[in-house]
């Protein structure tokens, strides 16, 4: 019932997200939906993901996007209809999506059918365990994809800077 | 006597919810711890408020409220009266729905991150696995209440605000988070239960605190500053200084919502101060192994209301940094120091115990500090300060 709760909250915030034509009002309903998501990933007993997705999104990735937006302004008062002008071809993709994750999860474990098992609550030092032993590459690998990340910020600031002069 | 005194508060508890039915145990429970947390730290608000007048006023030489009530300890009532009955001032063209929640989402945010400080022996509302993960999640939350408050307004003078509010935040976020992250390295949990319990030997009389080693000595001096960054207080308010921007992000507030937002602040400074004392100060344990027959809470808060005081007698001392002082300190000094202090967690933990781990660790310490702080002065030299008074 919990589920439920949360999953028509997260599901709110993001049909909210897309309806409302104030864009900053759009990013805080997406804000909403992101920490419904973290509430179900806490109600799965992933204390690591649902926590990580609060710091990540609600903390860091909704803050990025509300820059991008006040530092990219249009006049944001122009009159613009909710529904964009290629809605049709839009609605059949959706639908093709929604078709092919509800197949896939009607065929997984939450229906009692695919081979493997569930798996048991996960505590922060397996998870730590895991990433320093059999993931070690994987995390070398993201700490690399960041760092050049930040360099490339860096280095697209410093260049506009000196154009400007 | 030491063991009644010490559990006297969850014997209570237990003893209030075992009369109630066996389905309701649980919730009524944690009801009632949390109404406790509410009141308790509401109450050390109200008490700060005016203990930061006073002690403010004296650093300045002046007396500080001192009408209302003896000394003036009863002004926080009536400042209280005088927000719930002041006129809310909402501006025309300000947006309604957001200017209305983002005092009640700062007021959520700092209410919830008192559930993973323990206060005393077996007294934490929540053992999460992750406290300290869930700590620095929630406070994110109300950096994102900042913008929503500044935004809302529509003025620009609180867009600014909000702004270099964020700006300060986020960069500070990052040495706090460092400087917390030695911590549990050190302990090998990120759960606040273990990383007090970790601190809680005594050899000779001396505490096992983590302040008492180099790394956390260092670590504790970045995470305070950072910490007086996170909370927008002196000598970092830029965002909210009264003689800047009139109040920053909260221009546009008055009476309740106002007094909301100043709550929001200093829920938020208790809680990091609390979770400074969990990370550094070793919890709720005595300072001296002679001294463990006061009880657990008594000695949590003890360490809370000194910190508070650090905190005041810092605001009162030091004036603001500009903005772009500030942040250059979060990136230029306070990154490199989190870093090497990491480094220097690592080479404590794995030397043996001994001179030589001290000796190495503290020169790693000093000679970054001095480094750092050398490179930062951009070759000026460091002078005799020479006094020009006005004749």
């Amino acid at each position: 019932m919990l589920f439920s709760i949360f999953a028509i909250l997260t599901v709110a915030g993001a049909v909210a997200a897309m309806s409302f034509r104030n864009l900053v009002h759009s990013v805080l309903a997406l804000t909403f939906a992101f920490a419904g998501l973290a509430a179900i990933y806490l109600l799965l007993g992933a204390q690591f993901v649902g926590l990580a997705q609060i710091l990540v999104y609600v903390g860091a990735v909704a803050i990025l996007i509300v820059f991008a937006v006040l530092l990219t302004r249009d006049d944001g008062t122009a009159p613009r209809s909710i529904l964009s002008s290629s809605w049709k071809e839009s609605a059949v993709v959706v639908l093709l999506v929604f078709g092919v994750l509800a197949w896939t999860i009607s065929r997984s474990l939450v229906f009692g059918q695919g081979g493997g098992s569930l798996p048991r609550d996960v505590s922060m030092q397996e998870i730590g365990n895991a990433l320093m032993q059999r993931f070690a590459l994987p995390l070398e690998i993201v700490g690399a994809l960041l760092t050049v990340a930040m360099i490339g910020a860096v280095t697209i600031a410093v260049n506009e800077k000196e154009e400007r002069r | 006597m030491g063991d009644a005194a010490d559990q006297f508060f969850v014997n209570l508890l237990h003893r209030a919810v075992g009369t109630l039915p066996a389905g309701l145990r649980p919730i009524l429970s944690s009801l009632i711890s949390v109404v406790a947390i509410l009141s308790v730290f509401a109450f050390l608000f109200a008490v700060t408020t005016v203990l930061e007048r006073k002690g403010l006023g004296r650093i300045q030489n002046r007396y500080g409220p001192n009408r209302v009530g003896p000394l003036g300890f009863l002004q926080p009532i009536a400042d209280g009266i005088k927000s719930l009955t002041k006129e809310d001032i909402v501006p025309h063209s300000a947006d309604r729905v957001v200017h209305f929640l983002a005092p009640l989402v700062l007021v959520f945010a700092a209410f919830s991150l008192y559930a993973v400080l323990p206060i005393g022996r077996n007294m934490v509302l929540a053992d999460l696995n992750a406290g300290v993960l869930f700590f620095f999640a929630v406070s994110s939350v109300m950096e994102l209440t900042i913008f929503m408050a500044g935004w809302s307004s529509r003025n620009k003078y609180s867009l600014l605000g909000a702004m270099r509010a964020i700006a300060q935040m986020i960069s500070y976020e990052v040495p706090l988070i460092l400087s917390s992250v030695t911590v549990v390295m050190a302990a090998g949990s990120l759960s606040t239960v273990d990383i007090v319990e970790r601190q809680a030997g005594y050899t000779g009389f001396f505490p096992h605190w983590f302040v008492f080693t180099p790394w956390g000595f260092a670590g504790f001096l970045l995470f305070l500053i950072a910490a007086t960054a996170e909370s927008n207080r002196s000598p970092f308010d830029l965002p909210e200084g009264e003689s800047e921007i009139v109040a920053g992000y909260y221009t546009e507030y008055s009476g309740f919502k106002f007094a909301l937002f100043f709550l929001g602040e200093y829920l938020g400074l208790f809680a990091i101060s609390g979770l400074g004392i969990t990370l550094f100060l070793g919890g709720w344990a005595a300072p001296f192994s002679f001294l463990t027959w006061v009880p657990s809470y008594l000695w949590f808060f003890a360490k809370l209301i000194l910190l508070i005081a650090l905190f005041i007698w810092v605001r009162g001392t030091l004036p603001r940094l500009r903005m772009d002082q500030l942040m250059n300190f979060a990136w230029k000094f306070m990154l490199p120091m989190a870093l090497l202090n990491l480094v220097t967690t690592a080479v404590w933990h794995f030397l043996a115990q001994g001179v030589v781990r001290w000796v190495v660790c503290i020169l790693m310490i000093v000679v970054a500090y001095v480094l750092l702080g050398r490179s930062l002065m951009h070759g000026s030299r460091l002078e005799k300060r020479v006094y020009r008074f006005a004749e």
